[in-house]
């Protein structure tokens, strides 16, 4: 627990703060069904990538841009982003006390997953569309 | 940041030594953490070795010995004696639990006490609660109705008594609330199992009509969802309570009135 400062507002009162954010129930609903998601998109990659271990690189291309692949593919990418990013925001916001530096990193791991996650999805949908 | 070292006025220096009674045939070394605000000095470890066959079973019964008959300066928070008040709760040996029914036999080697973790000293073994009563009256620990109130009782069935088991025990004792890593790091924000159990124990309340009001007030990333299952809370509650599992409940409640 931080330190108590000085002020002479009542603890009631600096507990009630701002009130509730009305907020927060969807980032959790949101990390678990994608933490539910990845576990049988996970074990599919898996066994997928072994099955083609070896195959030559024009297949590999070909499988990976066939529809159900494609698709399975940016669930994967989709779900694992998404989750990454709610979780990476929940380290931030329980060890990150200082506000400008908290708001910087949640915009930075923010970008990164759009980005990196934008990367990957494009990635794939270049494979299936026109390799 | 989280603190993850201890400030340099909080490093706890040895203290000093009480040596058993002569004559006393079976002994028991308590190590206990020291702290006088009047003082001015870091904290310090004074042990006091006691005849066992001169004390009463439990704890809090040799911490009355030894203010009692070694040391009058140690001062603590007791009243019921029975596990009912939750005044006494401090840490022996690395857990959060009340001295009082906690039994010496129970406490391998020397039995090591602490006040509750992370939470301000005012001397000793007592801890500042204020933040934590604060935030049980932010929850609002009362039955709410309109309904104008019957002539006699408000009934329940016995199913919907049966929901407050495993509620209406809590003593508010805080063992749970100051063993959790969360509290730890964010009690200024997060209510902390104790308070959410609380909160339940009126939100699963069928007499009450406030279930939606009081979820709104608890919706939220700091209050509620600071909670990350780690369980510490229900591990160390020494009325074998589960808090974590009311905080489950909360949770699932906001998702169904999605
Ligand atoms: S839930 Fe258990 S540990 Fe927590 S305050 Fe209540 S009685 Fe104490
Ligand atoms: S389950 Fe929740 S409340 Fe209990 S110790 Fe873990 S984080 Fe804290
Ligand atoms: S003295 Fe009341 S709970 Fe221990």
């Amino acid at each position: 627990m931080a330190a108590p400062d000085k002020s002479l507002r009542s603890s009631l009162g600096r507990v009630r703060g701002l009130g509730s954010a009305k907020d927060g129930t969807m980032h959790w609903w949101a990390q678990r069904t994608t933490a539910i998601a990845l576990v049988p998109l996970t074990v599919w990659f898996v066994v997928s990538v072994i099955a083609h271990a070896g195959a030559p690189l024009a297949e590999v291309k070909a499988w990976i841009g066939s529809p159900v692949p494609a698709v399975l593919m940016l669930a994967l990418v989709v779900a694992m982003f998404q989750h990454a990013r709610l979780g990476v925001q929940v380290v931030i916001e329980d060890y990150v006390h200082c506000e400008a530096v908290k708001i910087a990193a949640l915009l930075a791991v923010n970008g990164a997953a759009l980005l990196f996650g934008g990367f990957a999805v494009f990635s794939i949908l270049k494979l299936a569309f026109g390799g | 940041m989280a603190e993850f070292s201890l400030p340099a006025n909080s490093k706890v220096h040895a203290g000093k030594a009480w040596p058993a009674p002569s004559g006393a045939r079976r002994t028991k070394t308590f190590r206990i953490y020291r702290w006088d605000p009047d003082k001015g000095a870091n904290p310090q470890v004074d042990s006091y070795t006691i005849d066992l066959d001169k004390t009463a079973p439990m704890v809090l019964d040799a911490l009355i010995k030894i203010k009692n008959e070694i040391d009058p300066t140690l001062t603590f928070r007791r009243s019921c004696r029975e596990g009912v008040c939750g005044s006494c709760a401090m840490n022996i040996d690395g857990t959060n639990t009340l001295a009082c029914t906690k039994a010496i036999a129970d406490c391998e080697g020397d039995v090591k006490i602490y006040p509750l973790p992370h939470m301000p000293v005012i001397k000793d073994l007592v801890p500042d609660l204020t933040q934590a009563y604060a935030q049980l009256r932010s929850v609002e620990p009362w039955l709410k109705s309109e309904t104008p109130p019957p002539d006699r009782e408000r009934p329940q069935s016995p199913a919907e008594r049966q929901k407050l088991d495993g509620l209406w025990e809590c003593i508010l004792c805080f063992c749970c609330s100051t063993s959790c890593p969360s509290y730890w790091w964010n009690g200024d924000r997060y209510l902390g199992p104790a308070i959410l159990l609380q909160a339940y124990r009126w939100i699963a309340d069928t007499r009450d009509e406030a279930t939606g009001e009081r979820l709104d007030n608890l919706e939220d990333p700091f209050r509620l969802y600071r909670c990350h299952t780690i369980m510490n809370c229900t591990k160390t509650c020494p009325k074998g309570l589960n808090p974590a599992k009311a905080i489950g409940e909360i949770k699932k409640l906001m998702v169904a009135r999605k």
